[in-house]
């Protein structure tokens, strides 16, 4: 039986021949990202900006009456819904502030509610309401903040992880995937205007995980290298690391796009930007893994003598048996 | 490290079997077959946003915890004073800037006051800490200040009340299997699955059920009262609003000593007034609070009195003739269903602290089933492509992959059930998530294998070398998935965290599953076959 295989045996494509133009072209994008993310913003949930969200599915009709639907909400005297459509075209969120004084009583927020959910049943009685979330200021300002913190603390803590482990230039490529990373996401998120809920949080520290175990396996087979051929120059030394482990690299990614796209197209529809943001992520984390962790190497000036050389038991054992024949 | 002895194969297996079995509750109640009574069996619970239901967070007012410290102090000082022996005249008696200040009559009486106070201001705790600090100024004023861990410590037990008072109304709502945790400092999470409406729980939470009866003071002008002045000894209390008027309803006066409070309840009922059939609430008082209850109304007989419920007056009725029996009937605006709520409020006992309700989240029953069955086709679709991928990348080795891969994903869900955890929506996604992420050390394994064929290295020395210089990669990207999810079930909440136990476990099992399965069955493989080469 001939087995399948992505990439040929033995490549030897200079990655790093391109190093500059590429890391030129990321910075560019972080830069990008972060320009969009300040000027237009991230498309905040009730999450991180409190209020109410109200998911409706209308279970007749094949498009959500969105512009209707604006108007007879924005009727009821509780200022301008933002409806968005998510997973499939009849859904629809629709999210509102919270009335006035319903920091001090809850009713409020209850009474929109049903008032809302009365005046789209009215025209359409086949509207599902599938759910109600009310967030208080007070709770939302704190997901935000442990959302943000457990973002950071969580590329830190793996930084310093990979320090401990590595080396510490090899703990500043990787925080620096990192932050490329997590930027091109969040700019996808302030491009699309995407909902950016609880969720997405869990999305963006899911692929940073994900992403760091790429870099993780090409650092890996550097610093094997590093140990095997110790004049070997360093941006050679990463082209050959990254070739051999080039048909692990796809076939992981593969493995995981299988999955991811069979969740985005038949998996749950509430879920779909959570799944988009770790698609995205396995691309970007992929090219960060080879274009950012790794150039950034030969720039600190790993050192090839900070790693003593081994020989294993079998490598000692085919030694022995190569010197006594 | 290809070496498996008998006893570590059959420890291997006995894990591995068992965490499977543990899941096959779970298996088989989705197909709605249920195994037989006496048996164990664990069972992966469904969170709201799978099972439908409400979440609703409450959060308690500290500040009324530390109010009502600072009066509960005054009356324990003026009692203190009282009783002493010979008795200490205190005056000027405040409890403004969140201290209890007074001024003793005598300053030679200063530090018989102060051995009154001993008790009063000690921490009942073991560590000695004290709750109130004691201060003299100008001679003979004395400041008692609450401390921190004093006021702490009247807020935590006061949260356990809460907590315990928000799970009897619960109960006696009948709803199935709520959830009622005590979070951080002053927040309650209460999680009610497959609750429709969740405005008839909201609204008996919202209650503090603190019920009072005083008497009407009946030469308080009521020019006075409108504008909200009340006479010496008296304190103005507004009425409650009839349902449905936005309109203030207006004030009475009311005496400020000599009511009871409505605390000492056995029983509260909801019932109908026997003359007009309107709803009431029929409660009836233990012996003492009873007693107290027929002195009240037999010394003030012709007299009307106020019913306040939670500082609002429900009605005023005139005393007709003196109530010894014990039991009561209070009056007011009620449909059948709020008397049916004050009753259930009643009977649980008034909170200790107002609750207010700052998240809630409500999810439809069918979104949750509809979920389920997308995520289920997702996954199924997904992992037989995955497998059909490393079966045409792998031939044999692609076969263990598969393999571990099942045993994975049954491991996953009994080890889920074992631990009664939560399986919610981001969950499922994480458990697709994590058949892909899992193949990852196998691939990494196949890939070296591969590699030291290519090298020349002979089969089994390939296949050891394979598994054993893979191991670092696989370590510690594992382990950085792991600090992953550690943080986000620390920061998380609710879905987000049952995502994150998905992936703890998946990560921990896939590795178990990856590498030392396979590596078991390539091994025992090897010594059967003793292949002189390998199709990879």
């Amino acid at each position: 039986m001939k087995l399948l295989k992505l990439v040929p045996d033995n490549t030897n494509i200079r990655f790093l021949r391109w190093r500059v133009p590429f890391y030129a072209v990321s910075l560019l994008l972080i830069a990008a990202s972060w320009g969009m993310i300040l000027t237009k913003g991230l498309n905040l949930g009730v999450d991180f900006v409190g209020g109410q969200m109200i998911r409706v599915t209308f279970q007749n009709t094949p498009t959500a009456p969105i512009a209707e639907l604006r108007e007879t909400v924005g009727k009821l005297g509780y200022g301008e819904p933002i409806i968005q459509q998510f997973g499939k075209p009849n859904e629809v969120s629709i999210r509102m502030r919270l009335p006035e004084g319903s920091a001090q009583n809850a009713d409020l927020a209850d009474q929109m509610a049903r008032k809302i959910t009365a005046a789209i049943k009215v025209d359409h009685t086949d509207a599902r309401i599938d759910g109600v979330d009310s967030v208080s200021g007070k709770v939302s300002g704190e997901l935000f903040k442990t959302g943000m913190q457990a973002l950071l603390a969580a590329m830190v803590a793996i930084s310093i992880y990979i320090w401990v482990r590595f080396e510490w230039q090899f703990g500043v490529g990787a925080l620096f995937a990192l932050v490329h990373d997590v930027s091109l996401t969040l700019g996808l998120f302030a491009v699309t205007q995407m909902e950016f809920d609880l969720n997405i949080v869990a999305a963006i520290l899911t692929l940073i995980g994900y992403s760091l175990n790429d870099t993780i396996v090409i650092y890996d087979r550097i610093r094997e290298n590093m140990k095997k051929f110790r004049r070997m120059p360093m941006p050679e030394l990463l082209d050959l690391s990254v070739n051999e482990t080039l048909s692990r690299t796809m076939v992981t990614s593969l493995s995981v796009l299988i999955t991811l796209v069979a969740l985005l197209l038949l998996g749950p529809n509430v879920i779909f930007g959570f799944t988009a943001a770790i698609t995205l992520g396995i691309f970007v984390g992929t090219y960060s893994s080879v274009y950012m962790a790794a150039p950034i190497l030969i720039w600190l000036k790993v050192n090839p003598s900070s790693f003593v050389p081994t020989e294993t038991e079998i490598d000692r054992q085919e030694r022995l048996a190569r010197e006594g024949a | 490290m290809l070496d498996f002895p008998r006893w570590k194969q059959l420890w291997l297996w006995s894990i591995t079997i068992l965490a499977c079995l543990a899941a096959l509750p779970s298996l088989l109640s989705v197909g709605g077959i249920s195994l037989p009574e006496g048996l164990p069996s664990p069972k992966i619970n469904l969170g709201l946003d799978l099972a439908g239901g409400s979440h609703i967070l409450l959060e308690a007012n500290p500040e009324q915890v530390k109010r009502q410290r600072l009066e509960t102090m005054e009356e324990d000082v003026r009692a203190r004073m009282r009783q002493a022996d010979p008795a200490i005249r205190i005056g000027d008696i405040s409890t403004k800037d969140g201290t209890v200040s007074f001024i003793v009559a005598d300053p030679g009486q200063v530090d018989a006051a102060r051995e009154q106070l001993q008790t009063l201001t000690s921490g009942a705790q073991l560590t000695g800490q004290r709750d109130w600090d004691l201060q003299v100024l100008d001679g003979n004023r004395i400041v008692l200040r609450p401390t921190q861990a004093g006021i702490d410590l009247a807020i935590s037990q006061a949260m356990d009340t809460a907590t315990e008072v928000v799970r009897k109304r619960i109960d006696a709502l009948g709803t199935r299997e709520p959830t009622i945790i005590r979070q951080g400092a002053q927040r309650i999470v209460v999680q009610v699955p497959g609750l429709k409406d969740p405005a008839a729980l909201k609204n008996l939470l919202g209650q503090t059920a603190k019920l009072e009866f005083k008497l009407v003071d009946g030469l308080a002008l009521p020019s006075d009262v409108a504008q909200g002045i009340a006479p010496p000894g008296s304190e103005i209390v507004p009425l409650e609003a009839a349902p449905g008027s936005t309109q203030p309803a207006g004030a009475i006066a009311v005496k400020r000593l000599g009511g009871i409070k409505g605390d000492r309840l056995t029983n509260a009922q909801q019932s109908f007034d026997q003359q007009t059939n309107e709803p009431v609430v029929t409660i009836t008082f233990d012996q003492q609070g009873g007693a107290k209850f027929a002195k009240l109304t037999t010394d003030n007989v012709g007299k009307p009195f106020a019913i306040i419920l939670d500082g609002k007056v429900l009605s005023s009725p005139v005393i007709n003739e003196p109530i010894i029996g014990g039991t009561a009937r209070i009056s007011g605006s009620f449909t059948i269903e709020s008397a049916n709520q004050l009753a259930i409020a009643l009977r649980s006992g008034a909170l200790p602290v107002d609750l207010k309700v700052v998240e809630e989240r409500t999810v439809g029953p069918d979104l949750g089933a509809d979920s389920i069955e997308k995520g289920a086709i997702a996954f199924g679709v997904g992992t037989v492509a995955l497998m059909l991928f490393m079966l045409i990348t792998y031939g044999r080795f692609g076969f263990y992959t598969n393999a571990a891969l099942i045993l994975n994903t049954l491991m996953i869900l009994g080890i889920m059930a074992i631990i009664n955890t939560t399986l919610t929506l981001p969950g499922i996604a994480g458990f697709v998530l994590t058949i892909g992420a899992a193949v990852d050390a196998n691939v990494l394994i196949n890939e070296r294998i591969r590699e030291e064929r290519a090298r020349g290295r002979r089969v089994v020395n390939a296949v050891e070398m394979g598994y054993k210089e893979a191991s670092s990669a696989i370590f510690d990207g594992n382990v950085t998935n792991l600090i992953a999810a550690v943080l986000m079930f620390a920061f998380g909440s609710g879905p987000v965290r049952g995502f994150a136990i998905v992936l703890m476990i998946g990560i921990v099992t896939s590795v178990f599953t990856a590498v030392t399965l396979t590596r078991m069955w390539v091994a025992g493989w090897l010594r059967r076959a003793r292949p002189a080469d390998l199709v990879l």
